[in-house]
């Protein structure tokens, strides 16, 4: 491999090389410098004259007479089923004192896009023990579904309920966790791991962390390498594999900084034109392939800035995913936990998960009634502000009540609370219970007698 | 003829080729892989290619290889129950020949397979002169659909030979007296429309068994329309619902930049449902293309034309086509993705400045015509657009509503209701309401577009009455607008409801839609009538059989409940009349 010391310009994260051989679009390359370290970088363009290399570890301490060696394959990690208990950083060296990982394979993180003639439709129901994922945005293998939170709000708590939680009722199927921190504080990261100690959660988990004060380039990697894992885990090992990413904002801040570095040409808010692509080509990842037994479910973690759910990264983010879970800063101000505003989250795959093979045949029935009734009650509170409680009719007083019980009852739950959906649908039926029976329109009347408090109770 | 170059440069999907004549829109084989792309802009001895395909791992120097042929699609038997990616790869075969779940790339397949053998019946005999367009003879391509082969839009002459039997695409079945050769397949290049002898214009509807199209906002055959949509708005199961239910022969469904998981589902549930009118599965009417969002952004451009080209092939042969594309804000993306890969000026929130042209001309493919044999034939496009934000100021949104006659605005509130389809019908719009006026009174009643107008008239109403509710409660309204929000209660909830997963509500016929918006409006009639007499408001409103009307939908034989709801509402009112 030769050596070139031909750098004619280093700009922010990029360097330009002048070199003599055809060098691959892509390709991973080591760049030497004085002091013996080595940094690692990716070719972005490559011409006849000139190849450009963005530099993972930033190019501090670079200089015109640092050795470049291109490595003629692309960006690989090496996988084995010993990567499970493994803490590794943001580009997949072991940050626990372990030893290197022994390969058995080595991938292309990347990955390939899956054929979608060989999908699986997603279509075996998650149990994640929060009621309001559950009962009404339930989520299913092979589901990517982000939680839209904004900053200071507790996803990275629900993320973890989640994590330890998550299971498919009546099934003893292998299971695991690949976590990804992009740019995430140290103290963040601590009560991650804290937590995963703490329930013993590491020994079936991959941990890549690139903590806030990590070069930004590198986590354009993190979540590559972290889906490779879990397709490894997921394909060749039969696991099913929940995978966490967070945060995405910062992913995606590290991809505008890279395209002004880039000089291209700036889309939306001054983040790069592909973002949709690029965003796509990693939560696309998700997914179950028919006949093979293992999956990858994607709960990407992503904080609006200013909570502001049309900023492009939500934006772009919900158009890929399959529906989103969005923290409300309302219901986390009253002292609600988890603070899940159902109306604007969704579960695009949830008729596919529930029903009476799945989870019971009242579910929908039950999940609609209760958004409905939810967001009439909802609306009623902005009535209420301006008239007063009191010029109400009986019928609004209803529902503006079960508006308050709603997120008391079912929304509201502990840290550790872990309700199976027999125990959800109770709670909602109670719930609408407290409604007038003519007003549950959304709801056969066969599934009333059968479900009803009032009729079962007789 | 091939014309050996090779590669200046790589950055993405745009590369950057030399010593290699071409003319744009050439498709072109890149690498030692041979991966497909095409010519998008020539500069001196240097063209710059879009790759259909992953470039990783490319490098200058490679070879490069032209294939002097634009992105063309191969059009005959056996399209059909097919499901491509956006270059008309069979997906399946993919699969098999990579022996992968993944898509790797520098693998090419055929459009149409090569072996299959298809029996062929001429309708012409030796001595007939043919023109481009005319059918040749036919081919019984799936169980319901006969496939007729035509002569090549551009070509002429007189049959010196043609034989019935058994042929695959690729052998000649029909020689003319000038030595030109016929097969059952034709290729044609995907970026030029199919040419027709005329243009009709579009007066008769597409059914589609929803309540709130067929009813409210009609699209017709041959026309365009747009579902534009903030995520989570239930825009997906609506069109995957028109794909269902429209009374067209034929169905090309784009997924273009979608879910995969999505698609998926698409590609799983169409071979299992059955088509209503027949019995048989839908897929054997249908066409699909599945270009997912993680998929080369090159072939994501490419899959509208790709579709659109087969669905005007099958126009050509008389038949009614619908054609979904979804979403064609991820087509425009692509493009704006591939333009500024090219540094080219920016125009408004950077997409290209010729997104407006781009839109048009994909538009203007559709369209109820003449074909060049005569027969009639339509392709209805309906593109879906996902505003960013859901903003309808964006650039893609205003220049498909600039061109698209019909409007089905999706509204994501109505969704958080658990109102499906979650189309705000103060906001949707059709502009063939009057063009298809005279068809509705003819086929379904007379009384259809007096009625729509009411409808119309009453939720109108309702929405201004609503402002004033919000501000001081529904009992300070006078008694008869009170009824008003009544009925439109009902009409929403009646008949706008529809649900996609109930086996009846899922398809409504324009009978069933007539009569159930009959019942209401008879009741409203009635209870104003009742109110007029001095009858109190509580007791029109609690009329019980307004609230069985409520299940009527749901009824596959709807009728004899419809009757006893309308004979028990007659009786009722008869009572407060007393």
């Amino acid at each position: 491999m030769k050596e070139y010391k031909t750098i004619t310009e280093v700009s922010g994260p990029l360097i330009f090389v002048e070199k003599t051989e055809p060098i691959g679009y892509n390709e991973l390359v080591y760049i030497k410098l004085e002091d013996g370290t080595t940094k690692r970088g990716q070719v972005l363009d490559t011409s006849n004259d000139i190849v450009v290399v963005q530099i993972f570890e930033g190019t501090g301490g670079l200089n015109r007479e640092c050795g470049v060696r291109f490595t003629g394959e692309t960006i690989k990690l090496p996988v084995s089923i010993d990567l499970l208990g493994r803490i590794l950083s943001g580009s997949g060296d072991p940050l626990d004192g372990g030893p290197n990982i022994v390969a058995d394979d080595r991938l292309d993180i990347n990955g390939a896009a899956m054929n979608p003639y060989a999908r699986q439709p997603p279509a075996d129901f998650i149990q994640t023990g929060i009621s309001t994922i559950d009962g009404m945005n339930t989520l299913v293998r092979g589901q990517k579904l982000p939680i839209f939170s904004g900053s200071g709000l507790p996803h990275n708590e629900i993320a973890l309920q989640i994590a330890r939680q998550a299971k498919v009722p009546g099934s003893d199927e292998k299971f695991a966790v690949v976590f990804a921190g992009m740019g995430i504080t140290n103290e963040e990261a601590q009560t991650f791991m804290h937590d995963f100690e703490r329930t013993g959660a590491l020994e079936r988990a991959v941990i890549f962390l690139n903590l806030a004060d990590d070069p930004a380039v590198e986590r354009l990697i993190t979540p590559r390498l972290a889906l490779t894992a879990a397709e490894y885990l997921a394909y060749e090992h039969d696991m099913h594999v929940l995978v966490v990413l967070t945060d995405m904002t910062n992913y995606a801040e590290a991809l505008r900084q890279m395209g002004a570095a880039r000089e291209e040409v700036p889309g939306r808010r001054g983040y790069p034109g592909y973002m949709y692509t690029d965003l796509s080509m990693i939560y696309e990842r998700a997914g179950v392939i028919k006949g093979r037994k293992g999956s990858v479910t994607q709960f990407p973690i992503l904080s609006m800035p200013g909570d502001d759910i049309t900023h492009p990264i939500p934006d772009l983010s919900g158009y890929i995913t399959e529906g989103q879970i969005v923290i409300s800063r309302d219901l986390h101000r009253k002292g609600i936990y988890p603070p899940i505003n159902v109306l604007p989250s969704l579960s695009r795959l949830m008729n596919s998960g529930i029903g009476e093979e799945q989870t019971r045949d009242d579910h929908k029935a039950v999940s609609d009634q209760m958004y409905a009734g939810y967001a009439e009650g909802n609306d009623l509170r902005g009535l209420v502000a301006i008239v007063g409680k009191d010029a109400l009719s009986e019928r609004d007083r209803k529902f503006l009540e079960f508006a308050d019980m709603f997120e008391d009852q079912f929304v509201r739950q502990g840290k550790d609370e872990d309700r199976d959906i027999e125990k959800t649908l109770e709670i909602g039926w109670n719930l609408l219970a407290e409604l007038p029976e003519a007003q549950l329109t959304r709801i056969d009347n066969e599934l009333i007698k059968k479900y009803h408090p009032a009729h079962r109770a007789k | 003829m091939e014309i050996k170059g090779t590669i200046y440069r790589v950055a993405g999907p745009v590369v950057t080729v030399i010593n290699v004549p071409t003319k744009m829109y050439d498709v072109v084989k890149i690498g030692n892989e041979g991966l497909m792309g095409e010519v998008i802009g020539i500069e001196g001895d240097k063209s710059t290619i879009q790759v259909y395909e992953d470039t990783s791992g490319i490098a200058p120097g490679e070879p490069v290889e032209n294939t002097n042929m634009p992105l063309s699609v191969e059009l005959g038997p056996g399209l059909l129950e097919s499901i491509y990616d956006g270059i008309q790869r069979p997906l399946p075969v993919l699969m098999e020949m990579m022996k992968s779940d993944f898509i790797e790339r520098g693998v090419t397949a055929t459009g149409l397979k090569r072996d299959k053998k298809w029996e062929f019946v001429p309708t012409v005999t030796k001595g007939t002169s043919v023109a481009g367009g005319d059918i040749i003879g036919t081919v019984q391509e799936t169980h319901n659909i006969e496939h007729r082969i035509m002569v090549p839009p551009n070509m002429s002459g007189v049959i010196d030979t043609i034989k019935k039997g058994s042929f695959t695409v690729a052998e000649c079945v029909c020689r003319l007296t000038d030595g030109t050769e016929l097969s059952l397949m034709q290729k044609w290049p995907v970026r030029a429309p199919r040419p027709v002898s005329k243009k009709l214009m579009p007066n008769v509807p597409l059914i589609t068994g929803q309540r709130i199209l067929d009813g409210l906002f009609p699209v017709a055959k041959g026309g365009t329309a747009a579902i534009p949509g903030p995520f989570g708005s239930g825009k997906t199961v609506t069109q995957q619902q028109l794909a269902k239910w429209s009374d067209t022969e034929i169905v090309v469904y784009i997924g273009c930049g979608e879910r995969g998981n999505e698609m998926a589902d698409v590609l799983n549930e169409f071979p299992e449902l059955e088509d209503p009118k027949t019995g048989r599965p839908l897929m054997e009417r249908t066409v699909l293309i599945a270009n997912t969002s993680n998929m080369p952004v090159a072939a994501r451009e490419a899959s509208v034309y790709t579709g659109i080209t087969i669905a005007e092939y099958y126009r050509d042969m008389g038949y009614d086509v619908s054609l979904m594309a979804d979403s064609t804000s991820r087509w425009a993306e692509a493009m704006r993705e591939i333009s500024s890969r090219l540094e080219e000026m920016p125009g408004e929130e950077g997409y290209p400045a010729y997104l407006s042209a781009r839109l048009s001309e994909f538009y203007e493919r559709a369209g109820r015509v003449n074909t060049l044999s005569g027969h009639a034939g339509s392709v209805t496009v309906i593109g879906a657009v996902s505003p960013p934000g859901g903003d309808f100021s964006e650039p893609v949104t205003q220049n498909t509503l600039r061109i698209v006659k019909v409007f089905w605005a999706l509204d994501a509130k109505l969704s958080q209701r658990r109102h499906f389809p979650s189309i705000n019908w103060l906001e949707s719009y059709s502009l063939y309401n009057n063009t298809l006026s005279d068809w509705y009174d003819e086929h379904v009643s007379p009384e259809w577009s007096e009625m729509r107008g009411d409808v119309m008239e009453i939720l109108q109403k309702e929405s201004e009455l609503q402002e004033i509710v919000q501000l001081v409660g529904s009992d300070a309204l006078p008694e008869d607008q009170q009824l008003t929000m009544e009925v439109a209660r009902m009409i929403r909830e009646y008949f706008l409801q529809q649900n996609a997963f109930h086996d009846v509500d899922t398809f409504c016929t324009m009978e069933k839609q007539y009569k159930l918006i009959s019942a209401i409006m008879k009741y409203s009639d009635l209870a104003i009538t009742a109110l007029e007499s001095g009858t109190p408001l509580e007791n029109i409103l609690a009329v019980k059989a307004k609230d069985t009307l409520a299940k009527v939908k749901f009824e596959e034989d709807f009728e004899p409940t419809l009757k006893t709801v309308l004979s028990a509402m007659d009786e009722e009112f008869e009572e407060l009349r007393r």
